[in-house]
């Protein structure tokens, strides 16, 4: 069968069970637009690059299938090299179309052109400049595979506008053997003789802490975990990438570690003589300062991408696969333990250590003394109203730490944020790419208004689209967790943080958007504004809550310090 | 790669070895790890291996790509790596990313065998002349250009020598000179 290579590619796409994806059409991809047509995918048109990706990325952390975006050349691909970025950090499976110019112009600096292969290459998993019409169907299968096997990441195809426009005979690649990648060999099974070392440290461990990371959520193996902790009683931390691998309503959950984490989680693994890292990097925010993180901890690091082991901390035992693979292997080898001995220490000491903890430093905030909004009661009303399968989206800043704090995640793929790359804007687009995969789920996004002033936009695309996504803006005002670095370690001299709480309007500009504003701005109001908007289910809402501009997130360890010097709530100081 | 040129009899690395001790051979005491990388021959591979060294702050101390094989799939690039700016084994983990990275092997400068060639345009009027002809000769290098008033010499052998080659080529006005970066390939088991 003779087609364009246009016709190819979105043929290809169908071929890899796309059924939407996010765009925007411009010169240098216009001949893949017309194919769109009479094809089954929903193209979902976008008001900036940035948010077909974003869209992607929700919509990707929600379903756990790849997400699809298609931009232009030059400008349209250089807008979304922010979301190529964001997936490359957090690992999310992210499929970027972007037209090229025609392969005579490339290099002469033509209209729209950007060397975009070149740019994404530190941060894609793999990009590809295609070159030959018959080159179309292998690299679409190819970038698919790459994107979702091994660590998953986000991959580039770059289709220069002659190539789409020549002709050639359609033909599907029928293995991964036929889609040239010689070099592409990722790890699933952990090494046995590995794992039954694994399986020797917890046996000996007194202090033992699971601290679980989003390779957990990318390996569908929340019940694997779920199955090892209550095999052995050991306490359990998630990262901020792994809210909802483990339900926080589990005894032995901890909560969050890190530079906001719960003082529990935290100090749990600084006191630890095992850490059982699952699908977790030791990144700087959850170690603080390495040198002083975990001092008395033996390091079990299971990850699947061999490069983390031992990227900042050495690993005693280092098992490079699957977590779903390595935890089942884990539990066989604990099976083959019977006879000889215990599969842990004695627990009973470390949770009655842990339970002080917990009892004497829970999360703590003070209450409303006068007419401000709590930011932490935003949430929890919010999360109190809410179906417990809710899928929360976060932005960046003080009220995604506040929404991973005090929502309760009980199941995977319920919680979607900007992790690594801290990218604010994130919530509006990535909301809608996650109402896109869940339709049926309720989808709150907890953004700031400094977050949502950049991606706003996109509500436009919401609208229009019919996708009933509900925005609550914790607006206090200011650039929030700045300030707060601000009011902390320089004097209280705020620089450009102000953002005023009514320039914008955000209810007007809601409503010019085509979705309900609803606003409140007293403690009273907040109760009536989130059950209007849970009532409403046929167009986006946006809340506005005037929030408290000086309240502080806590617990804290500040850049650089040890784990050790972690700063709880001035109320709760007193107590400790 | 055999430097065959002059025919001074001279062993060229007997030549090298006596040398070493009289300039010191300016790299010698650089720890430097030798990566022998087999990659696809495609478009954009040598940047996106140089592009990595370089977002990952390790450094490179000199590298050569050469295709490997009569159809040119594949090329191998010798890295030499200064282990001093991270882990070999982060490296060689990040570098194995790489989806065009097909194989990685790894030489410790003891087990391997390494040349280099270095290529270098001398200003030597008649008086001169002989002398850098008898130098180049001593070395077992060759005289490939000659010019009215310059002369361009070649040389291939271990790194150290081309360094002391190098150094003793100073004393002489050098206009221009090349280097090729090291090959290598592992040393063989002897029965």
């Amino acid at each position: 069968m003779k087609m364009t290579g246009a016709q190819a590619l979105i043929k290809s796409l169908e071929m890899q069970g796309v059924d939407v994806m996010f765009g925007l059409p411009g010169g240098a991809i216009l001949p893949v637009y017309d194919p769109i047509i009479d094809s089954s995918i929903r193209h979902i048109l976008v008001r900036h690059e940035q948010g077909a990706g974003h869209m992607a990325e929700g919509y990707a952390m929600v379903t756990g299938k790849p997400g699809v975006a298609m931009v232009t050349s030059g400008p349209g691909a250089t807008n979304i090299v922010t979301p190529l970025a964001n997936a490359y950090m957090d690992s999310t499976p992210l499929i970027v179309v972007s037209g090229q110019v025609a392969t005579p112009a490339i290099g002469t600096d033509a209209f729209q052109e950007c060397d975009i292969t070149g740019v994404t290459m530190g941060i894609t998993k793999h990009n590809w400049l295609i070159k030959e019409v018959d080159d179309i169907p292998r690299v679409v299968a190819a970038a698919f595979h790459v994107a979702t096997t091994g660590r998953p990441g986000p991959v580039l195809i770059d289709l220069p506008k002659d190539i789409s426009n020549q002709t050639m005979e359609w033909y599907w690649p029928s293995s991964v053997d036929e889609l040239d990648l010689p070099g592409y060999h990722p790890v699933t099974f952990g090494d046995p003789v590995l794992v039954g070392r694994a399986a020797e440290l917890i046996a000996g461990a007194q202090r033992p802490v699971l601290y679980v990371g989003g390779g957990v959520l990318k390996a569908r193996a929340a019940e694997a975990l779920r199955a090892l902790a209550e095999r052995t009683g050991i306490p359990v931390v998630t990262t901020l990438m792994a809210r909802g691998a483990f339900p926080d309503s589990h005894p032995q959950a901890l909560g969050m570690p890190g530079m906001h984490g719960h003082y529990t989680a935290v100090t749990a693994m600084q006191r630890s003589d095992l850490l059982i890292n699952l699908g977790a990097r030791f990144d700087d925010r959850v170690t603080g300062k390495i040198s002083a993180f975990a001092p008395e901890a033996k390091v079990i690091h299971v990850d699947i991408d061999p490069a983390e082991l031992g990227k900042v901390r050495k690993p005693d035992v280092g098992i490079a696969g699957d977590c779903r693979q390595v935890i089942g292997e884990l539990l066989l080898a604990m099976d083959a333990r019977d006879g000889d001995g215990p599969i842990v220490g004695d627990l009973e000491p470390w949770w009655r250590q842990i339970h002080e903890w917990q009892e004497r430093f829970p999360l703590y905030y003070a209450e409303a003394d006068g007419g401000a909004i709590k930011p932490q009661n935003v949430v929890e009303q919010l999360r109190d109203a809410a179906p417990e399968d809710t899928i929360v989206v976060a932005g960046v800043g003080q009220h995604q730490m506040w929404a991973s704090q005090y929502w309760n995640f009980e199941h995977p793929y319920t919680w979607v944020n900007s992790g690594g790359a801290g990218t604010m804007g994130f919530a509006v687009p990535a909301c809608i790419g996650a109402k896109v995969g869940r339709p049926e789920r309720t989808v709150w996004a907890i953004d700031g208004d400094g977050c949502f002033q950049m991606t706003a936009q996109e509500l436009v695309t919401a609208s229009a689209e019919q996708i009933p996504v509900k925005i609550a803006i914790l607006n206090n005002a200011y650039l929030g967790m700045v300030r707060q670095w601000q009011e902390m370690f320089y004097e209280e001299r705020y620089s450009e943080v102000y953002l005023s709480p009514d320039l914008p309007d955000y209810v007007k500009w809601a409503e010019a958007m085509g979705c309900v504003g609803i606003r409140a701005e007293s403690p009273e109001d907040v109760g009536p504004a989130i059950d209007k908007a849970n009532s409403i289910d046929d167009r986006p809402v946006v809340v506005d809550f005037r929030t408290d501009a000086f309240e502080k997130v806590f617990p804290m360890v500040a850049a650089g310090a040890s784990n050790d010097d972690i700063v709880v709530h001035p109320d709760q100081a007193v107590a400790r | 790669m055999t430097a065959a040129g002059a025919g001074t009899g001279a062993s060229a690395d007997s030549a090298g070895a006596h040398l070493t001790a009289f300039t010191g051979g300016k790299h010698a005491a650089h720890r430097h790890h030798i990566l022998s990388v087999l990659v696809e021959n495609k478009a954009g591979v040598l940047a996106r291996v140089a592009g990595l060294f370089s977002r990952r702050g390790f450094n490179i101390y000199s590298l050569a790509v050469a295709p490997t094989d009569e159809d040119e799939h594949f090329s191998r690039i010798t890295i030499v790596v200064d282990v001093e700016s991270a882990p070999l084994e982060q490296i060689i983990m990040q570098l194995d990313k790489l989806i065009n990275v097909v194989s990685i092997g790894e030489l410790s400068p003891a087990e391997a065998v390494e040349r280099e060639l270095v290529l270098a345009t001398v200003a030597a009027g008649p008086t001169e002349r002989s002398q850098v002809i008898q130098l180049v000769g001593v070395f077992g290098g060759e005289v490939i250009n000659v010019g009215t008033d310059r002369l361009t010499v070649m040389l291939a052998g271990r790194p150290e020598k081309i360094d002391d080659f190098e150094g003793l080529l100073e004393q002489y006005h050098v206009v221009e000179l090349q280097r090729t970066g090291r090959v290598a390939l592992p040393k063989l088991e002897r029965h």
